[in-house]
């Protein structure tokens, strides 16, 4: 696109002024940056005795991430106990992105195609968990899923079990829970780029001899991955670091990270392994993130 | 339903009880105004509409309920749909490879569609990076790749300038020689229907109201429809008694038609302004003109009220156009008469 003239010199005038938003990016930087250096300022210093920290030099926070001192005779052995915690939330927050991508990709093709007037009731509806507390909602996915739960008197009562499943204070209860809590996190980018998406395209493909998987694969998927990347970004994250649903569907001995950085803040009185924790969690994030995207954007070049 | 090629014949019968038969290797064109259901019945022939009766069969073959996907069919779209996140050469490629062809021969295939469409340059190019003549090619070159028994093109011209419609129109006849396939071509453009077209059927609300050569079409239209889409023709009410119709200004000519009232039709360019009183020339009084270049057409008034438009050919030494508000006769050359069914 040409700018005109009059065009190009309107920005360059907007451009000259960016100072005017000086204090706004302040308060970013102070607000974005500022806590995330406390945090890594306290992973090196020395847990303190009823918690907070003592201003004393360690690194036995970031030492005790992955080994653990033996209390009987002092030796030091691999903390598996964090690798499992860790793994689990990697696990269910891999499963959380997939099956609220299963699950989420047909309802934003749903409401895409719909009319006009449809569309926004739609979109509005999927917006409506957001007005609830998030412990409200979990808890009332406890109230369907408890052995006395909805879901179990009802397959009770239709024969199709004997004995109440036990779902709560399982993996399956924090990734339903999960999936419930996510999915509109997963549908809405994804809605935005299915809308986008020129439906005469399926025609071309079909008249081009491919069948509904291929004309999926090869033209839907490609077009819409804006979507499913930005979907599994909004979901995956903040999956990551879940507390409250692990905290009430896992029955606090399930942990996942969340509630394990928590525990050192709380009852661990550990807060130099707590900000480790947290510093670590981001890394990895941040690390995975860069692949993704590497990944999506390398599939792009060679298609 | 045809059988002048013996081979192949494409037969359609849908719509309001339409049937079409077109042949192997024809440059056959739907022409009609928007909603006559041209669109509709090249949609059927693709696949992707199901006629509620009647029968689509290919080298004499049903394939009324074959998807698209089964059909060797293929389609130029009006918008184009190339597939955005691909380049030139992989929208070309997409059909031979959905074909399973192998590697080797889709490469081969693209390359000579590439040639054809003369875009080897643009192999690698994104199709969003391209102008709407180039799009065009691509999406004539992507249907053509797995080579269609019948290609059909769906207003494929309507989003192109003038200049560009005419070179595309030329490149359209040239393709459609070089590779010998079927080509059915949806218009709404008349002018474009008659240049590029073996056949026409022109269609008006649902039915076929004519089908033949532009040729045909042009000098013997059928009824009032045919002759006001396809060109400019002046429309005279008549009266017809024992073969002789009365025309306004006591004017009496022969033709073929039974008595009573009749519309008869006569181009602009078949009418010649002579001096007033000439015998058998319509007496008429010229309301003003309009120069065009090659031509000027003069608007002339009958003695019974109705306008009547006469082209004159501009000449070199200046055609003499007669000053509006005089009086003038208009002769119509022979068999330039034609009679209209209502």
């Amino acid at each position: 696109m040409a700018l005109t003239l009059e065009e190009q010199t309107g920005r360059d005038q907007v451009r000259r002024n960016w100072w005017l938003s000086l204090p706004a990016l302040v308060i970013l930087m102070v607000a974005a940056i500022g806590p995330l250096i406390v945090v890594l300022v306290y992973s090196f210093l020395t847990p303190g005795e009823y918690g907070n920290v003592e201003w004393k030099f360690s690194t036995e926070g970031w030492m005790s991430v992955f080994v653990t001192k033996d209390i009987f005779d002092e030796t030091w052995k691999l903390a598996d106990a964090h690798m499992t915690i860790f793994w689990r939330s990697v696990k269910l927050s891999l499963l959380t992105t997939a099956l609220t991508l299963v699950v989420g990709f047909p309802t934003a093709w749903f409401i895409a195609t719909r009319p006009a007037r449809a569309k926004a009731l739609w979109l509005f509806l999927i917006t409506i968990p957001f007005w609830t507390n998030l412990l409200i909602r979990t808890f009332a996915i406890n109230q369907i899923i408890r052995n006395e739960g909805l879901l179990n008197t009802m397959l009770l009562k239709l024969g199709v079990i004997s004995a109440p499943l036990q779902i709560t204070y399982t993996d399956t209860a924090v990734l339903i829970g999960m999936v419930y809590v996510y999915l509109p996190l997963m549908v809405l980018p994804l809605f935005a780029s299915i809308d986008r998406f020129d439906m005469r395209l399926l025609e071309a493909g079909y008249d081009l001899y491919a069948s509904r998987a291929q004309v999926l694969r090869r033209v839907i998927l490609p077009l819409v991955k804006p979507g499913i990347v930005a979907g599994s970004i909004l979901v995956f994250i903040p999956c990551l670091g879940a507390y409250v649903t692990p905290r009430i569907l896992g029955g606090g001995k399930l942990m996942m990270i969340g509630n394990f950085i928590e525990l050192q803040f709380g009852q661990g009185r550990n807060w130099p392994l707590g900000a480790a924790i947290s510093i670590l969690l981001l890394i990895v994030v941040t690390i995975a993130l860069l692949f993704y995207v590497r990944a999506i954007n390398g599939e792009n070049r060679d298609a | 339903m045809s059988k002048h090629f013996g081979q192949g014949e494409a037969v359609v019968k849908a719509l309001d009880d339409v049937s079409v038969a077109i042949r192997q290797g024809e440059f056959f064109t739907l022409l009609g105004p928007s909603g006559c259901g041209k669109t509709t019945l090249l949609r059927m022939i693709a696949g992707f509409e199901s006629p509620t009766s009647g029968e689509i069969r290919l080298n004499g073959e049903p394939i009324t309920h074959l998807p698209p996907n089964k059909r060797p069919v293929n389609t130029v779209f009006q918008s184009y749909a190339l597939f955005p996140h691909l380049s030139v050469a992989q929208n070309i490629a997409f059909g031979l490879q959905m074909l399973g062809k192998p590697k080797a021969e889709v490469e081969a295939r693209v390359q000579k569609m590439l040639a054809l469409v003369r875009l080897e340059q643009l192999a690698g190019r994104k199709v969003s990076q391209m102008s709407g003549g180039q799009q065009q090619r691509v999406a004539l070159a992507r249907a053509l790749a797995p080579q269609p028994k019948v290609l059909l093109l769906d207003e494929p011209l309507s989003a192109l300038d003038l200049k560009l419609r005419k070179e595309m129109q030329s490149e359209l006849k040239r393709l459609q020689r070089e590779t010998g396939i079927t080509f059915i071509f949806v218009t709404h453009d008349q002018e474009e229907a008659l240049t590029m077209s073996d056949r026409i059927a022109v269609m008006s609300a649902g039915r076929i109201q004519q089908m033949g050569t532009p040729r045909e079409i042009y000098t013997q239209p059928v009824n009032r429809f045919v002759a006001g889409f396809i060109g400019e023709t002046n429309f005279l009410p008549a009266e017809v008694k024992d073969g002789q119709a009365a025309l306004p200004g006591g004017v009496t000519i022969p033709v073929m038609a039974r008595d009573g009232r009749a519309t008869l039709a006569v181009r602009p360019e078949l009418l010649r302004i002579v001096a007033a009183g000439t015998p058998g020339a319509l007496p008429a009084t010229v309301a003003d003109a309009v120069y065009f270049g090659t031509d000027s057409h003069v608007h002339a008034r009958l003695s019974d009220g109705a306008e009547v438009v006469v082209r004159v050919q501009s000449v070199a030494e200046g055609a003499s156009i007669p000053a509006a508000g005089s009086a003038v006769g208009l002769a119509i050359a022979p068999g330039a008469l034609q009679v209209l069914e209502d």
